[in-house]
C-alpha cells in the first residue's frame, strides 16, 4: 500500500493561492469549467484573487479548519488554473476555474449555481465579479432534463417548416378584459401568425383572471385554425405565486387542448421551472420561456452573470423557446454575442469562439435545441435583417409591430407573414437580405395592401442607442 | 393615412385556408419554383413529394408519392416528378419537402400545386 502524504493541522489564515492556484493543472473532461471577469481590490494580486474566487465558490472558507483534514481536499476543491487579460480593460482580468465533478449533484442546475455564483459574489477580496461562461461536462448535460420537446418536435407538432415562426405579444400588456384580450389574439392568429403570447407579467390579475383568459384564448385558437387551416397557439402564462397554482393552471391549459404554455424562468425560480419543464414533456405541452429580470443580472459588464450562461442553464433546465434579444429593435443586444448564445441554444456542439464571447467548447450530447425568440421593438422593416441573423430556427415576435397596424391586428399579422415569406423566398433564391431588403419588401407589398401600409407606418422608426454590455474585444 | 380596409378571411370562404410556408405569397411561376428546388439540392436535403385531396389537407400524413428521392440532385428530375404526381392526381394539393436527415426535420416544405380550396 502506498502511504498517503502526511498533513498536519496548522490553524490560521493562509493565502488562498497556496491551496487554490494551480497554473499547471490539466483540465479534466469531467470538470465543470468557469470563467469569471474579476476586478480585485487594490493590492490583491491576480493569482490571489483568482484563487480566492475558486476557494469561495467551492470548498474553501476564510480560515483553515481542522475538518479539512478529514477529507481529501485535493479531490474536491475548485482550482484557478489560468488568468488572462481582458481586452480593453486595465483593471479586470479573466480567471479560469475548474471544479471537479464530485462537487455537484447530478442534474441540478440549482446546485451548480448555488456554488458558482453563491457567496463568492459578495466576497470582499474582489471589487466586482462576473461569470462570463461555464463549460458543462457531458455527464452533467446528460443528467439534466433539457427542453421538453425541442425544435424538431415542435416543428412536427405545429406543422411548420422552412421558415422562422411568427408571433406577437398582446398589448396593452395589462388592463384588458379576458374577452377583449381574446379578440386581440384571434385577430392576430387569423391574420397569419403562428403564435400569440401573454406578456411576462400577465398572470391572474383582478382585471383578467387566468381561467377566463385561457378559455377565451383557446376559442380564438380554435376558430383561427378552422379559418386558416393552419395550426396555432397562444403562450398561456402559467407563472403563479405558488408551484401548486402554477400546476393548476398548466393542467387546465392541457384540459383545453392548447399546444403551448409559458413561464418566466428567473422570477419563477429554477426548481419550479425545472418541475414545469418535466411536466410539459410528460403532458405533451410545448414550453415558451420568458427571461424577465435577466437584465438585472446580465447587463452590467463588470458584475453579475453573462446572459450566455443564463441561456445555457435554461437549455439544461428545459424550455422550447427562450427570449434571446433581437440585435435590432428597442432592447439591448450586441450582435456577435447574441449570435453566440443563439447557437448555444440550438446546436449540438458549439466550439470556443472568443469573437462571439464563447470561452469553451460545449458539447450538448443528445439534448434537444431551444428556439431563440427575437421580441421587442421590431417591425416589418427589420424582417430582412432578422431572417438573415436568426435563420429558420427562431421565433420572431412583433408586438407593436403587429397590433399597431392602422388596419388592426389581422392586417398587421398578414403584413408580417407576407414580409417573412418574401424574405425566406428571396434568401432561398440566393439574394442578400440585408442589402436588398427594401427591394424585396417593396415587391412583396405590390400583392399585399396590408404590407404596403405597414411599410408606410413604420418606415421612420429607428433605435440607435448604443449597447451598454459589449463584448470585450477592444484590442490594444 | 389610407382608409381602413377589412381583412377578408372567412370560415365560409375556402380561399381563406392557407397551406404553410409561401401560402401568403402569390403562386410562384416555374422559374421561382425551380429556385426553391435548387435551394433543397444545394443543402443536400432529400427531396420528397406528397399529395392529398384538399378536404383532408389538415392531416399530418398526406399520400407519399413513391419514395423520397434520396440523393437526387437533378433539378429537372425533381420538377418532372412533381409534374408526374400532379398529372396522376389532378385536383390534389401537391407539396415538395426537403428532408434534412441531420436535424431529422424538414428543411423545406412548400405546396407547389394547389387544388381547389374546400
Amino acid at each position: 500500500m502506498n502511504a498517503q502524504p502526511r498533513k498536519t493541522y496548522d490553524a490560521g489564515v493562509k493565502d488562498y493561492r497556496a491551496t487554490y492556484w494551480e497554473p499547471n493543472y490539466t483540465v479534466k473532461d469531467t470538470d465543470v469549467l468557469a470563467v469569471f471577469k474579476v476586478i480585485p481590490q487594490a493590492g490583491v494580486s491576480r493569482e490571489e484573487a483568482a484563487a480566492a474566487v475558486a476557494a469561495e465558490s467551492s470548498t474553501g472558507t476564510w480560515t483553515t479548519v481542522w475538518t479539512d483534514l478529514l477529507t481529501d481536499l485535493d479531490h474536491y476543491k475548485g482550482r484557478a488554473y489560468r488568468v488572462e487579460d481582458v481586452p480593453g480593460h486595465d483593471e479586470a482580468f479573466y480567471a479560469f476555474i475548474a471544479y471537479p465533478a464530485d462537487l455537484f449533484e447530478e442534474g441540478s442546475v440549482v446546485n451548480v449555481f448555488t456554488s458558482l455564483v453563491g457567496n463568492v459574489f459578495g466576497f470582499k477580496a474582489v471589487r466586482s465579479l462576473r461569470l462570463e461562461d461555464v463549460r458543462f461536462p457531458i455527464w452533467f448535460v446528460k443528467t439534466c432534463f433539457g427542453p421538453p420537446h425541442g425544435i424538431q418536435v415542435e416543428r412536427d407538432k405545429m406543422d411548420k417548416y422552412g421558415r422562422p415562426l411568427l408571433g406577437c405579444t398582446i398589448k396593452p400588456k395589462l388592463g384588458l378584459s379576458a374577452k377583449n384580450y381574446g379578440r386581440a389574439v384571434y385577430e392576430c392568429l387569423r391574420g397569419g401568425l403562428d403564435f400569440t403570447k401573454d406578456d411576462e407579467n400577465v398572470n391572474s390579475q383582478p382585471f383578467m383572471r387566468w381561467r377566463d383568459r385561457f378559455l377565451f384564448c383557446q376559442e380564438a385558437i380554435t376558430k383561427s385554425e378552422a379559418e386558416t387551416g393552419e395550426r396555432k397557439g397562444h403562450y398561456m402564462n402559467v407563472t403563479a405565486p405558488t408551484v401548486e397554482d402554477m400546476f393548476k393552471r398548466a393542467e387546465f391549459a392541457k384540459e383545453l387542448g392548447t399546444p403551448i404554455i409559458m413561464s418566466d424562468y428567473i422570477t419563477l425560480g429554477w426548481a419550479a421551472h425545472n418541475s414545469l419543464s418535466k411536466w410539459c414533456r410528460e403532458n405533451g405541452m410545448l414550453l415558451h420561456v420568458h427571461r424577465a429580470m435577466h437584465a438585472v443580472i446580465d447587463r452590467n459588464p463588470n458584475h453579475g452573470i453573462n446572459f450566455r450562461v443564463l441561456a445555457k442553464l435554461l437549455r439544461l433546465l428545459g424550455g422550447d423557446h427562450l427570449h434571446s434579444g433581437t440585435v435590432v429593435g428597442k432592447l439591448e443586444g450586441d450582435r456577435a454575442a447574441t449570435l453566440g448564445w443563439i447557437d448555444l441554444l440550438r446546436d449540438r456542439f458549439v466550439a470556443e469562439d472568443r469573437e462571439r464571447g464563447i470561452f469553451f467548447d460545449q458539447d450538448w450530447g443528445s439534448m434537444p435545441g431551444v428556439f431563440p425568440v427575437a421580441s421587442g421593438g421590431i417591425h416589418v422593416w427589420h424582417m430582412p435583417a432578422l431572417v438573415s441573423i436568426f435563420g429558420n430556427d427562431s421565433v420572431l415576435q412583433f408586438g407593436g409591430g403587429t397590433l399597431g397596424h392602422p388596419w388592426g391586428n389581422a392586417a398587421g399579422a398578414a403584413a408580417n407573414r407576407v414580409a417573412l415569406e418574401a424574405c425566406v423566398q428571396a434568401r432561398n433564391e440566393g439574394r442578400q437580405l440585408e442589402k436588398e431588403g427594401k427591394d424585396i419588401l417593396t415587391k412583396a407589398a405590390q400583392h399585399s395592401p396590408e404590407l404596403k401600409v405597414a411599410m408606410e407606418t413604420w418606415k421612420e422608426i429607428k433605435f440607435e442607442f448604443d449597447t451598454v454590455d459589449k463584448l470585450d474585444v477592444q484590442h490594444r | 393615412m389610407s382608409t381602413v380596409q377589412d381583412y377578408p378571411s372567412r370560415l365560409s370562404t375556402p380561399e381563406s385556408r392557407k397551406m404553410g410556408t409561401f401560402s401568403y405569397l402569390p403562386p410562384m411561376d416555374d422559374g421561382e419554383i425551380r429556385k426553391q428546388v435548387e435551394w433543397i439540392v444545394k443543402h443536400g436535403w432529400n427531396p420528397a413529394i406528397e399529395h392529398t385531396e384538399p378536404e383532408f389537407a389538415g392531416a399530418t400524413y398526406w399520400y407519399m408519392w413513391k419514395l423520397p428521392m434520396f440523393g437526387e440532385s437533378d433539378v429537372d428530375a425533381i420538377l418532372a416528378e412533381l409534374k408526374a404526381c400532379h398529372d396522376a392526381n389532378p385536383g390534389h394539393h401537391v407539396r415538395l419537402i426537403g428532408y434534412d436527415n441531420f436535424t431529422q426535420s424538414q428543411g423545406a416544405n412548400m405546396v407547389v400545386y394547389r387544388g381547389a380550396a374546400v
